[in-house]
C-alpha cells in the first residue's frame, strides 16, 4: 500500500540523506533489510495513532536541531561505583576516556569491530529482535537505527558479572546527532547490570537489543538528562526466556523531546519483567514520552510497569503502555501504573493504558493518574516545621518512590535519589 | 503565653462563619481543656491558630509570646513552639517515619538557630521516647502513619510533641479510639512533658482524659464562642448533664 503523501515525504528526504555504513556482509544485509522496512512502514507523522501525543518531526528531520550545553556544576554519576566505563563522546567512541573492556564473566566489543568480523554471534541478534517487535505496531526509527548505526557495544554475559558496565554518552557537540545500536546476551544463569548515563547528543537514536536466557538476569538502571534542548528517542527490544528476570528503570531530567520505548516479549515460563521509569520535567517545552508494549506468550509469568512523572510549568509528560497476554500464557500477572503530578494547571499528562487479553485465568490491572500536591499532608509537614519547599519536595520524591523501588540495587537507587531532590531544589 | 481575643473567622470558600468571637488566655504552665457539641468549632480554632489554608481571619487575634501568630507560616509557628496535634492524623506514602521527624526536627532547630542534632543522638533520643510510648521499631520504619491503627497514630502525634519539644500543645481530641491503655500511655507521655514553661490546650469530649492529664481551667465551646469557663468541676458536670443545661443556661 502506498504511504500517506507527508509520510512518504518526510520518509523520502530523509532516506535521501542517509548512506549506509560498509561492513561485514552479514551486518551489511542486517542494514539493507532495516532500511527495507523503513522505506515500506515510512518514518512516523503525527497523524500516526502511536504518535498521536508526540510530535517526531524534528526527530525525523534531515538536520539535527541543536541543543545548548547546560552548565551544572553537578558530577558525573556513579563516580563512586565499581564499573567498567564505555564512554561515547557525542555518539563516537572514546578509546582514552574508557576504561579496558575486560571484566571476569562478560566480553565488551565495540560494535564498530564486531560489525568488520565475518562471522559473530551478534549476527544472530542485531536486527533481531528489533524486527521481531514491529509487530503489531510499527516502530520505524527503530529500524532506521538498525540501518544506519555504526558504533555501540556487544554485550556478552556469561556468568554472574564481576562489575557492573557503564555506558557514558558525553554531548559537547551542540549540534551532535548520534546514533548507537547495543547488543546484550545474557546466557543462562548470566547475570550483569548495564548503567546508561549522560545526556549524549543533541538528537539521539539509541537502540538496545537484549536477549535474556534461561534463569538469567538482566538489571538496567539509566539515567537521561541535563540538557534542556537534547533529543532523544530510544528503543529496548527484549526477548525474556524460562525463569530469567528483567529489570529496566530510566531516569530522566530536561530535554524538548524523549521518547523511550521499551519492547518486552517474554517467552519462557516463570519469567519476571519490571521496566519503570521517573521523570521530571519543568518547561513548556519539555516532552517526555514512555511508550512500552509487553507480550506474555509464556505461563506463569509476571510483568510491572511503573512510571511516575513529576511535571511543571507547563510540561507534558506521555505514557503509552500496553500489556498483551496471548493465547495459553496462562497465570500471567500483569500490573501497570502511570501516575503524574501536575505541580500548576498548565501541565499535562496524557496516557493510553491498554490491556489485551487472550487467556482466561490472568490477573492484570492497570491505572493511571493526575494529581496534585495533597494539600492535607503539605499541611501536616509544615505545621511540624518543615518549610513549605522541603515539604513539597519531599512530598515529590514520595510520589517517586514507587518507580525508584523498582531499581534492586539500593546503592544507585540512593544516588539516583539525591539527584532527584538536587534537581528539585534547583527547580523550585 | 498564648492569647486569643475576639477571633473570628470564616470559610475562604463559602460565606460561613465559624469562630464567632473566641476569646482565650493561657499562661505558661497550665493546662486548658476545651469542650463543645460537635461541630462548634473546636478543630477550626486548631487549624487557624497552626495556620492551615482556608479560612479567613475576619476579625481579632491570636500572639503566642506577644508575637502575632496569625501573620506567620505554619512551619513559622512551629519554630515558635506551636504544636497541633492532629484529631486526623495525615496518612504519608512514601515518606518514612524517621525521616519525616528528622527532617522537622532539625528544619526547628534550624530555624531557631541551633545546631542540628547527629543521626546518631536523634536515633537514640527517638528509641527512648518511642519505647515510652509502646511504638515500636517497625512502625517508626513505616511511611508517615501509613497502615498505623487508630490509636497508634495518636500515638504517634504525641511521639513527635515529645521528640519537637514544643512549648504550647494543642491536642484536638488525641483521646479519641484509643482504648484505656494507650489512654493511660497518651496520658503519660503529656504528663512527662509538662513544666512550668509549657501550656496545653485540650480539646475533649470525655472527662476520661481529664482524670489524667488535670487541667487548670476548663472551657466550653459552642457555635464558635467559648460560652463557659470553669475549673474541672465543669468537665464534670458535662459528662453527667451533657450540655443541655450549660447552653440553656447562657443562652
Ligand atoms: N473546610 C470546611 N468546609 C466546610 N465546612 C467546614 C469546614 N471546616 C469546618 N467546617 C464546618 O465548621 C464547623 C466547625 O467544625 P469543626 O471541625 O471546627 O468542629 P469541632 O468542634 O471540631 O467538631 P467535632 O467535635 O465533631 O470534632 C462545622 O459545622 C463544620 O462542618
Ligand atoms: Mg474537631
Amino acid at each position: 500500500m502506498a504511504l500517506a503523501k507527508l509520510k512518504q515525504d518526510v520518509t523520502d528526504a530523509r532516506l535521501a540523506a542517509v548512506s549506509l555504513p560498509e561492513g561485514a556482509a552479514w551486518i551489511n544485509a542486517a542494514r539493507n533489510d532495516a532500511l527495507t522496512r523503513v522505506a515500506a512502514m515510512g518514518l512516523p507523522t503525527r497523524r500516526d495513532e502511536y504518535w498521536k501525543y508526540t510530535d517526531p518531526s524534528s526527530i525525523t528531520a534531515v538536520d539535527a536541531p541543536q541543543a545548548a550545553i547546560l552548565d551544572n556544576d553537578e558530577g558525573p554519576l556513579f563516580a563512586d561505583v565499581d564499573r567498567v566505563k564505555i564512554v561515547f563522546v557525542d555518539g563516537v567512541f572514546d578509546e582514552d576516556a574508557s576504561d579496558d573492556l575486560t571484566a571476569e564473566g562478560v566480553t565488551i566489543e565495540r560494535l564498530a569491530d564486531v560489525a568488520a568480523s565475518d562471522i559473530h554471534w551478534a549476527k544472530d541478534l542485531y536486527g533481531v529482535l528489533e524486527a521481531r517487535g514491529q509487530k503489531p505496531v510499527a516502530r520505524p526509527l527503530a529500524a532506521l537505527n538498525t540501518a544506519t548505526a555504526t558504533d555501540g557495544v556487544v554485550i556478552r554475559v556469561t556468568a554472574k558479572a564481576e562489575k557492573p558496565i557503564n555506558l557514558i554518552y558525553l554531548h559537547n557537540d551542540a549540534s551532535s546527532d548520534a546514533v548507537l545500536h547495543n547488543l546484550v546476551k545474557v546466557e543462562a544463569g548470566a547475570e550483569v547490570t548495564l548503567l546508561e548515563t549522560g545526556p549524549a547528543a543533541s538528537r539521539f537514536s539509541k537502540l538496545l537489543e537484549v536477549d535474556v536466557a534461561e534463569g538469567a538476569a538482566f538489571h538496567h538502571v539509566r539515567a537521561q538528562g541535563r540538557d534542556h534542548e537534547r533529543r532523544a528517542v530510544t528503543h529496548c527490544f527484549a526477548r525474556i526466556e524460562k525463569e530469567a528476570t528483567f529489570k529496566s528503570f530510566t531516569l530522566t531530567f530536561n530535554g524538548v523531546l524523549t521518547r523511550n520505548e521499551c519492547v518486552l516479549e517474554i517467552i519462557g515460563d516463570d519469567a519476571s519483567a519490571h521496566v519503570a521509569g521517573a521523570c521530571v520535567g519543568d518547561g513548556k517545552d519539555f516532552h517526555h514520552d514512555d511508550t512500552v508494549f509487553i507480550t506474555h506468550d509464556a505461563v506463569n509469568c509476571e510483568s510491572r510497569q511503573v512510571f511516575k512523572k513529576v511535571l511543571r510549568n507547563g510540561a507534558t509528560g506521555v505514557f503509552q503502555g500496553k500489556i498483551l497476554v496471548k493465547e495459553g500464557a496462562q497465570k500471567t500477572d500483569g500490573y501497570q501504573i502511570s501516575q503524574s503530578l501536575l505541580l500548576d494547571d498548565d501541565s499535562q499528562f496524557l496516557a493510553k493504558p491498554e490491556l489485551e487479553i487472550y487467556a482466561d485465568d490472568v490477573a492484570c490491572s492497570h491505572g493511571s493518574t493526575s494529581g496534585a500536591i495533597d494539600e492535607d499532608a503539605l499541611f501536616y509537614l509544615r505545621s511540624r516545621g518543615v518549610p513549605e519547599k522541603i515539604a513539597r519536595n519531599m512530598l515529590t520524591l514520595s510520589f517517586l518512590a514507587e518507580a525508584l523501588e523498582e531499581i534492586a540495587d539500593e546503592g544507585l537507587a540512593e544516588e539516583l535519589r539525591d539527584r532527584l531532590e538536587s534537581w528539585l531544589n534547583r527547580h523550585s | 503565653m498564648l492569647e486569643i481575643k475576639g477571633l473570628e473567622v470564616k470559610l475562604e470558600e463559602e460565606d460561613k462563619q465559624i469562630l464567632k468571637g473566641v476569646d482565650l488566655s493561657i499562661a505558661p504552665g497550665t493546662v486548658h481543656a476545651i469542650m463543645g457539641p460537635n461541630g462548634s468549632g473546636k478543630s477550626t480554632l486548631s487549624y487557624v491558630l497552626s495556620g492551615k489554608d482556608g479560612y479567613d481571619v475576619i476579625g481579632g487575634e491570636a500572639t503566642l509570646d506577644g508575637e502575632d501568630l496569625l501573620e506567620l507560616e505554619p512551619e513559622e509557628r512551629a519554630a515558635m513552639g506551636l504544636f497541633l496535634a492532629f484529631q486526623y492524623p495525615v496518612e504519608i506514602p512514601g515518606v518514612g517515619n524517621m525521616t519525616f521527624l528528622r527532617t522537622a526536627v532539625n528544619a526547628q532547630r534550624k530555624a531557631r538557630g541551633e545546631d542540628e542534632l547527629s543521626a546518631g543522638d536523634f536515633l537514640k533520643v527517638v528509641r527512648e521516647k518511642a519505647k515510652s510510648l509502646k511504638i515500636d521499631a517497625d512502625m517508626l520504619k513505616r511511611p508517615v502513619n501509613m497502615g498505623f491503627s487508630g490509636g497508634e497514630k495518636k500515638r504517634n502525634e504525641i511521639l513527635q510533641m515529645a521528640m519537637l519539644e514544643p512549648k504550647m500543645c494543642v491536642l484536638d481530641e488525641t483521646d479519641s479510639g484509643l482504648d484505656v491503655d494507650a489512654m493511660k500511655l497518651v496520658a503519660d507521655g503529656v504528663n512527662a512533658l509538662r513544666s512550668e514553661g509549657r501550656s496545653f490546650l485540650v480539646i475533649t469530649h470525655y472527662q476520661r482524659l481529664l482524670d489524667h492529664i488535670k487541667p487548670d481551667i476548663v472551657h466550653i465551646m459552642a457555635d464558635g464562642r467559648i460560652v463557659k469557663s470553669g475549673g474541672p468541676e465543669l468537665a464534670l458536670e458535662v459528662e453527667n448533664n451533657g450540655y443541655a443545661d450549660i447552653l440553656s443556661e447562657v443562652a
